[in-house]
């Protein structure tokens, strides 16, 4: 009984190996892969096949559970460390500025319109009920809104609201109140992408919810004949802010349309290819409604000219209608 | 629970020999066997080897997401109590813009704690550090950020959708409106318990899934003070008392050996004496005992499964 037990000699001659692997891999989870000198990352593909190789011998020739779990355990996590990614964050938003998000929206385009028709279409809607019979206002916001923003509202209080008085409002109070609706908005915008997987059904209502919200209260305005002026204050953050709802309900509706109309591919699989394209554009919308709350906030604030208004919500237009539409060289990998 | 292979299934029919107890105990176990081995995802690497994933209950998840949420929570408040004793030294103007940032923070915690975490190298929150589990592409490649975002950006409906629901209601319709909404949104939140990869919504449309990740420490070999010469010249066991028992049972042994106290170790010891007929000689203490006859026990198993023969237990006779 002298003798070693194979299984044992065979542990003996590799465990050297291996708990070398498991201190690299501890330090790259924990400080990060930069840590990690030249010579361990050499030796990293090294260690792993032979870890790799290890697992497979084990199973068949020893029944130590300890050494069999410790290398399934090993083996997994270099797994992941040899295969994962391994750009950093900084590459990583960079190539979603530059490439991701422009290419999830351009290549959803019919998505976008169905979302587009669906919003401005509760818009009209609302709009064009409003304007025959006020009475719709209160059935569309309910009796207790609570805002001053309603039919019976005076014209110079309505004016009131659209331009910043000298020292009728605290400085900070409204963009506070613009964080606020950042993150109702952004909220609504994942909402509408998340709820896109049920066939699309609650997206499109989503949209056309808030297009009639928005609709009324436009029709208020445009019936006390304020309609350039409140176009002027909604659209100076409302290009961005619509669109961006919008970019929303299209990423909804792609998952919506993945899931419902697999076409060759399994409905999973569909959803998944789907899903990945749309959670980019709904990144890209919390984007964009941080940058329509900064416009809300203080360049509405400081901006009380109507034809500077009008001009900010052009440009704003272009400038995203050209990050998104404008074919661009693919760039050299 | 690391056996090599999954089990196969055994006829579990009462065998002549077997006492009644005996039988439904090895049952009992190899059902729990069965469960475990449904939980398990065979991943074979580019190299060509196998890699055994287990999949994370519902139950872990669960508990994970409960710790996230208290760290989510705890972080919301630590920085409100920050904010309230920094408001006071401010202007009216300056601690609106002061509340407006926390605003936007309290946004980017609620909804990108998970993802900040989960991009990482560790593919995990806290919460899931903590009780070993990971997020992994359910294809085996690699885990995209892409991924990540929409995993969590369906989050909001799985449990945001419920919790509102649950608020809502009140009058007339809005209750009907409100109960309808939380079976129809409670159908999301259990989702992951009736399905065979305990995939939330989330990871259906990512393509991800949650598997154990655990570090597991490399224990000393058992069979290395064994293999001493003068221990191994004092226990010398005949090859019947070899066959006394299988794998199952040797896995026990290991189990006791590394892991419970000297009065457990003296109750087995004393059970295995009896089974195997060894008379226990001058000074021979329960633990070298034991650890001797593991090490005899493992050579003879092991020398069988290379020769093709697996003895899953004491009652696996050929």
């Amino acid at each position: 009984m002298t003798d070693l037990l194979k299984s044992y000699r065979f542990r003996e001659e590799r465990q050297g190996d291996w708990r070398r692997l498991d201190l690299i891999l501890t330090r790259a989870e924990n400080d990060g892969v930069k840590n990690l000198t030249d010579e361990q990352m050499l030796a990293l593909p090294r260690l792993y096949r032979q870890a790799v190789s290890s697992l497979s011998v084990a199973r068949s020739i020893s029944l130590d559970q300890n050494v069999i779990s410790y290398l399934e355990s090993l083996c997994t996590r270099a797994y992941f460390f040899v295969y994962g990614a391994r750009t950093t964050l900084g590459e990583r938003m960079m190539q979603f500025l530059r490439r991701d998000w422009p290419a999830s929206v351009s290549q959803s385009v019919w998505t976008t319109l169905l979302a587009a028709f669906f919003f401005f279409g509760g818009w009209a809607l609302a709009f064009f009920l409003c304007l025959q019979d006020m009475e719709w206002f209160w059935t569309f916001h309910g009796q207790n809104f609570s805002d001053g923003r309603n039919p019976d509202a005076a014209v110079e209080y309505l004016r009131s609201t659209i331009y910043t008085d000298e020292g009728t409002t605290g400085d900070g109070e409204l963009t506070a109140f613009s964080s606020f609706l950042f993150n109702n908005n952004a909220q609504i915008a994942l909402f509408a992408f998340a709820l896109g997987f049920a066939f699309g059904i609650p997206t499109a209502w989503l949209l056309v919810y808030n297009g009639v919200m928005i609709g009324s209260l436009y029709a208020v305005f445009w019936d006390k004949g304020l309609g350039y002026e409140f176009t002027g204050w909604l659209m100076i953050h409302g290009v961005t802010e619509l669109f961006a709802i919008v970019l929303a309900g299209a990423a909804g509706f792609t998952i919506g349309g993945a899931v419902a109309f697999p076409g060759e591919r399994t409905r999973l699989a569909s959803a998944r290819a789907a899903g990945q394209k749309a959670a980019t554009t709904a990144m890209g919308c919390v984007l964009m409604l941080i940058i329509a709350a900064l416009l809300e906030g203080f360049g509405r604030q400081l901006i009380n000219s109507d034809t500077v208004r009008y001009a900010v919500a052009a440009s704003t237009l272009v400038v995203w209608l050209v990050y998104f539409y404008v074919p661009r060289k693919a760039p050299d990998a | 629970m690391t056996a090599a292979q999954p089990p196969r299934p055994v006829n579990t029919a009462r065998r002549p020999g077997i006492s009644m107890e005996a039988a439904v105990q090895r049952r009992a176990r190899l059902a729990e066997e069965m469960r475990a081995a449904k939980m398990v995802r065979r991943l074979v690497t580019p190299e060509g080897a196998a890699i055994r994933l287990k999949l994370a209950s519902a139950s872990e998840r669960a508990g994970a997401f409960m710790i996230d949420i208290a760290v989510q929570w705890a972080i919301v408040i630590a920085t409100l109590i920050g904010l309230s004793f920094v408001i006071g030294a401010l202007s009216p103007g300056s601690a609106n813009i002061a509340f407006a940032f926390w605003l936007v923070f309290f946004f980017f915690v609620r909804n990108f704690y998970y993802i900040f975490f989960e991009i990482g190298q560790r593919a995990a929150t806290p919460g899931k550090r903590i009780l070993g589990l990971r997020v992994a592409s359910r294809d085996g490649g690699r885990l995209t950020a892409n991924s990540v975002l929409a995993r969590n950006f369906i989050r909001e409906i799985e449990i945001g959708l419920p919790f509102q629901f649950a608020l809502m209601g009140g009058d007339q319709s809005g209750a009907w409106m409100a109960l309808f909404g939380l079976i129809w949104s409670g159908v999301f939140l259990l989702f992951p318990i009736f399905n065979r990869d305990k995939m939330r919504v989330g990871d259906l449309i990512a393509g991800t899934w949650v598997i154990k990740a655990p570090r597991a420490k490399l224990m000393e070999d058992i069979t290395s003070t064994a293999a001493r010469p003068d221990i191994s010249s004092r226990f010398a066991f005949t090859p019947a008392q070899t066959q006394a028992y299988g794998i199952h049972e040797l896995h026990v042994l290991e189990d006791v050996l590394r892991q419970s106290t000297s009065g457990i170790k003296a109750q087995v010891a004393a059970r295995i004496r009896a089974k195997i007929n060894w008379v226990r000689t001058e000074g021979e203490s329960d633990l070298l005992f034991l650890e001797a006859y593991y090490a005899a026990l493992r050579r003879r198993l092991e020398q069988r499964m290379l020769l093709g023969e697996r003895k899953s237990d004491k009652f696996d006779v050929r």
